[in-house]
């Protein structure tokens, strides 16, 4: 019985990483240009598929991963150069419909460039399973979840510690004092942009071994990490970490005790009663606005 | 740059989902009060052609679609366009009519005349039940508990397999029928999907040339504006997400019982999101937008399926291209180059 | 003496501990321009924010016409009749101004739903006669002649004069004037006074919160005075700007600016 619970946990936890990541990408964009970034599930798939095109070729996991991942963000500035950056009168409703277009445009490149088929590699340790404390887990799932903590951490430094991090947090909160560090909007959107991507590449590169990779996964990604920055209070980065892994224990155990033909149906209930219930997320402040 | 969320806490900053449409208007708009009705009336004259001059079955098939499609985006036109609101679920209430329909006549043996406002009312009472805990608050909550409700929605059609059919779809619908005169062929289903289209446009000017149209604008550009001229934002809101889900609910029925046939693939939360573009490409926010959306969500991919792989591509580079030349989509288009000639000229 | 249109009772209002507005009661009697004056952070927006139904207050009561309002959302109180203009303007840009103007008189509207679908003959009177009320304002303010102009085309003194139409063509029995000179040069800032002292000449009630002193002083029966969310003065003209406190607190600091 508990060892049931544990595995589900770890499972839960592996999983919520990944959409932890996808929510975090999410929410950085949110927070610079007040958008719904469609395209945030595309790197995730680019990130997984790129990551086995270069194992292929050079048969070294972590060199294609890190490579993927550099390849990922320059296209998440290119993206932002591309499509953003041009509109002349750029608003939330227009910057949303643009990164659905982007979406589709990356999808289907991704799909004309590296194939249709669902493509693969071994996990990141030689030994795939650990039994801990009676208790078996992939390897790759601690993988994730210590990639994914290294990530957190990582980031919360360049939010908290460096100078164009906090330029970034200053321009999310007030554009006036972003001008006054010396900060341009634009810049703040097309950085918003790569570390969006780089979340979404690291996600796509350490689950692949777990799913496989395939073009057309890309929406349900972008959902889940929509879903899971919602529930943790968009704009936040712990909110993005509450909600994923909320999202993905609510997954786990939804699926193993009550249905998993209802998996998704579950989660999503279960979050949409969370929302009615705490609008503003679990993490999040109200969005009222003020006079 | 936008920065929607920056200083969300002074007056000048608009309401985060205000969307700011440059609007370009010709002068004498009183006057063309009466000429978007008239203009109505001549466009649907017109197509009364379609089945005579069809060059076969198959394209007054596609008219038949058009006009289905149609009610579709310019029911969400009308929310998203003018409202503010996006909805990532609208295929899913599109599913819910032709399921409420298709099953009540599958299942139940009720005709499709009983199926049609059945669906109508029970895509606008779920639309009520949603809407009255996420039209309370702004930003993208609407979105997010609509793009859930359609997620829930296709999990249901898939495995709620006695009633549905399940993947495999709802089989054995039957079509309109005037007692033993079935509207079984393409061009017999024509007439009632012009007409119903007709009146669900209709409907949808008469909405935007009243008090309600009125108001429900005056939300979506400014809520503390309206909210000082006594209007009641989430009222509005609400009757709108309520209206504009009915008439999917009722594009849903028509296409059951046209296609005598549903499958859960048609109504996943991509189709919504595709739906939201041809808003976007239509033209979001005006009036004859939904007409170029209809058009290409339903002429372009029969024309691009022999380039089945560049499909995608070809559409989401179009996409992009149209937004970003005319934010205001096709139907934009004439303002815009209207606002240039004149800047040339002056 | 009749009863007063506005009365607030022990007023108070705290933000994250801070005391915006304090203990404050006054009343706004039918027939009169008051003005609520003071520094910077007096607690004048947050006043007049806790009136029209922005913020709520702490603690305290207000009183439009007898029925308590302090919990009413914003949109119920201008049904009962308080109409309000805002400092950076909240007219709807992308409509006209006509149906700015139309969309003022929303609250008269009887047509439901199902009339706006159908649009019968009874919307089609009830539209006409609100654009023919419309315009009515409209040519009263000199702007019948941009009608059709989309609201964000015109000049800032131009949308001021068309958010006061908009608070007006709701027929308010109080007009609460959030600075209507802010921002206007002085001979627009006259025509907006005269705007004002004409609506009050016909049995307007108005409160203003204003920082133009010539404006104040000229067009009110009655000021209230705030400094630091309390009371400091209260009376007419002459009495005010007479008023030591005020002086202190205030006048002085104008005039040395």
């Amino acid at each position: 019985m508990t060892t049931t619970i544990l595995q589900l946990l770890v499972a839960g936890v592996g999983t919520g990483s990944i959409y932890a990541l996808i929510a975090l990408g999410f929410n950085v964009v949110f927070k610079s240009t007040g958008a719904m970034n469609f395209a945030q599930g595309e790197w995730v798939v680019m990130g997984g598929m790129i990551s086995a095109l270069l194992f292929a070729a050079t048969s070294n996991i972590g060199l294609a991963c890190a490579l993927a991942v550099v390849i990922v963000i320059m296209a998440g500035i290119a993206s932002e150069r591309l499509v953003i950056w041009p509109l002349r009168r750029p608003n939330t409703l227009l910057i949303t419909l643009v990164s659905i277009g982007l979406a589709i445009c990356t999808r289907s490149l991704v799909m004309l460039v590296l194939g249709k088929k669902p493509v693969g590699y071994p996990g990141f340790s030689q030994v795939s399973t650990l039994v801990l404390g009676g208790v078996a887990v992939q390897t790759q799932t601690l993988w994730i979840i210590g990639l994914t903590l290294a990530f957190l951490l990582a980031m919360h430094l360049f939010f908290e510690r460096s100078m164009l991090g906090k330029a970034l947090r200053a321009a999310a909160a007030d554009r006036d004092a972003a001008a006054i560090v010396g900060v341009r909007v634009e810049t703040t959107v097309m950085l918003s942009f790569a570390i969006a991507a780089f979340a979404g590449a690291l996600a796509g590169a350490i689950i692949t071994p777990l799913t496989l990779s395939s073009y057309d996964q890309g929406a349900m990604f972008g959902f889940k990490g929509f879903s899971a920055a919602m529930l943790g209070g968009v704009g936040s980065l712990p909110g993005a970490v509450v909600g994923g892994l909320a999202l993905g224990l609510l997954e786990a155990f939804g699926s193993f005790y009550i249905s998993s033909d209802f998996k998704d149906a579950i989660a999503f209930t279960v979050l949409l009663l969370i929302l009615f219930a705490r609008p503003s997320g679990l993490l999040g402040r109200a969005d009222v606005i003020k006079v | 740059m936008v920065l929607a969320r920056a200083k969300s806490d002074s007056l000048s900053s608009p309401p985060v989902e205000a969307v700011s449409r440059p609007q370009l208007r010709s002068p004498g708009r009183t006057a063309a009060i009466l000429s978007d009705h008239r203009l109505l009336l001549i466009v649907w004259l017109t197509m009364l052609v379609v089945p005579f001059a069809a060059p076969n079955a198959y394209f007054v098939s596609l008219a038949n679609m058009m006009l289905i499609n149609l009610i579709l985006i310019a029911s969400l036109n009308l929310l998203m366009g003018y409202g503010g609101q996006i909805s990532l679920g609208h295929a899913g209430f599109y599913g819910l009519g032709a399921y409420v329909s298709g099953v009540l006549g599958v299942k139940f043996g009720l005709g499709a005349w009983i199926g049609l406002p059945a669906a109508a009312l029970l895509t606008g009472l779920a639309a009520l039940l949603i809407g009255i805990p996420a039209l309370r608050l702004r930003g993208l909550y609407l979105s997010m508990a609509t793009l859930g409700w359609n997620a829930i929605l296709v999990v249901m059609f898939n495995r709620l397999i006695d009633l549905t059919g399940g993947p495999n779809g709802l089989l054995g619908v039957r079509p309109f029928a005037f007692g033993r005169f079935a509207l079984d062929t393409d061009a017999r289903q024509f007439p009632l999907l012009w007409l119903v289209s007709l009146l669900v446009m209709l409907a949808i000017l008469n909405l935007l040339r009243s008090g309600t149209g009125r108001a429900l604008r005056a939300v979506a550009t400014n809520e503390l504006g309206a909210d000082a001229v006594g209007i009641d934002s989430f009222r509005t809101k609400l009757l709108v997400f309520v209206l504009s889900a009915g008439m999917a609910g009722i594009a849903g029925s028509l296409y059951v019982h046209v296609n005598q046939f549903a499958s859960p693939e048609t109504f996943s939360v991509s189709n919504s999101i595709l739906l939201v573009v041809m808003v976007a490409i239509g033209g979001s926010g005006l009036y004859w937008g939904p007409l170029f959306g209809a058009l290409i969500f339903t002429a372009v991919p029969p024309l691009l399926l022999e380039y089945e792989d560049a499909e995608l591509m070809l559409f989401g580079f179009a996409m992009l291209v149209v937004l970003i030349a005319s934010p205001t989509g096709i139907a934009g288009l004439p303002a815009i180059l209207r606002r240039w000639l004149a800047s040339r000229r002056s | 003496m009749t009863a007063p249109l506005l009365r607030t009772e022990a007023l108070n209002c705290y933000f994250d501990g801070l005391r915006a507005v304090a203990d404050l009661s006054f009343e706004v009697r039918p027939g009169e321009i008051k003005a609520v004056i003071g520094p910077n952070g007096a607690g004048k927006s947050t006043l007049f924010n806790m009136i029209a139904g922005v913020t709520r207050p702490t603690s305290g009561q207000i009183f439009f016409d007898g029925v308590r309002i302090d919990a009413m959302p914003t949109f119920r109180r201008a049904r009962l009749g308080i109409a309000r203009t805002f400092q950076n303007l909240q007219i709807f840009r992308e409509m006209t101004v006509l149906e700015n103007v139309m969309t003022g008189r929303h609250m008269h509207g009887r047509a439901g739903v199902i009339g706006a679908l159908l649009h019968g003959p009874s919307l089609r009177a009830e539209n006409r006669a609100m654009a023919d009320a419309a315009l009515e304002l409209l040519a009263r303010f000199e702007l019948d002649g941009k009608a059709d102009v989309v609201a964000g085309d015109l000049g800032f003194g131009q949308m001021k004069v068309l958010e006061l139409a908009r608070a007006l063509a709701s027929e308010p029995r109080l007009l609460l004037l959030d600075e209507p000179a802010a921002g206007l040069p002085q001979a627009e800032a006259e025509h907006i006074g005269k705007i004002i002292s004409a609506l009050n000449r016909d049995g307007m009630t108005v409160l203003l919160v204003e920082h133009n002193m010539r404006m104040v002083m000229s067009l009110s029966h009655d000021i209230l005075v705030l400094n630091n969310g309390m009371r400091i003065a209260e009376g007419d003209a002459d009495s005010v700007r007479r008023h030591p406190d005020v002086l202190a607190a205030y006048l002085g600091e104008a005039e040395h600016a």
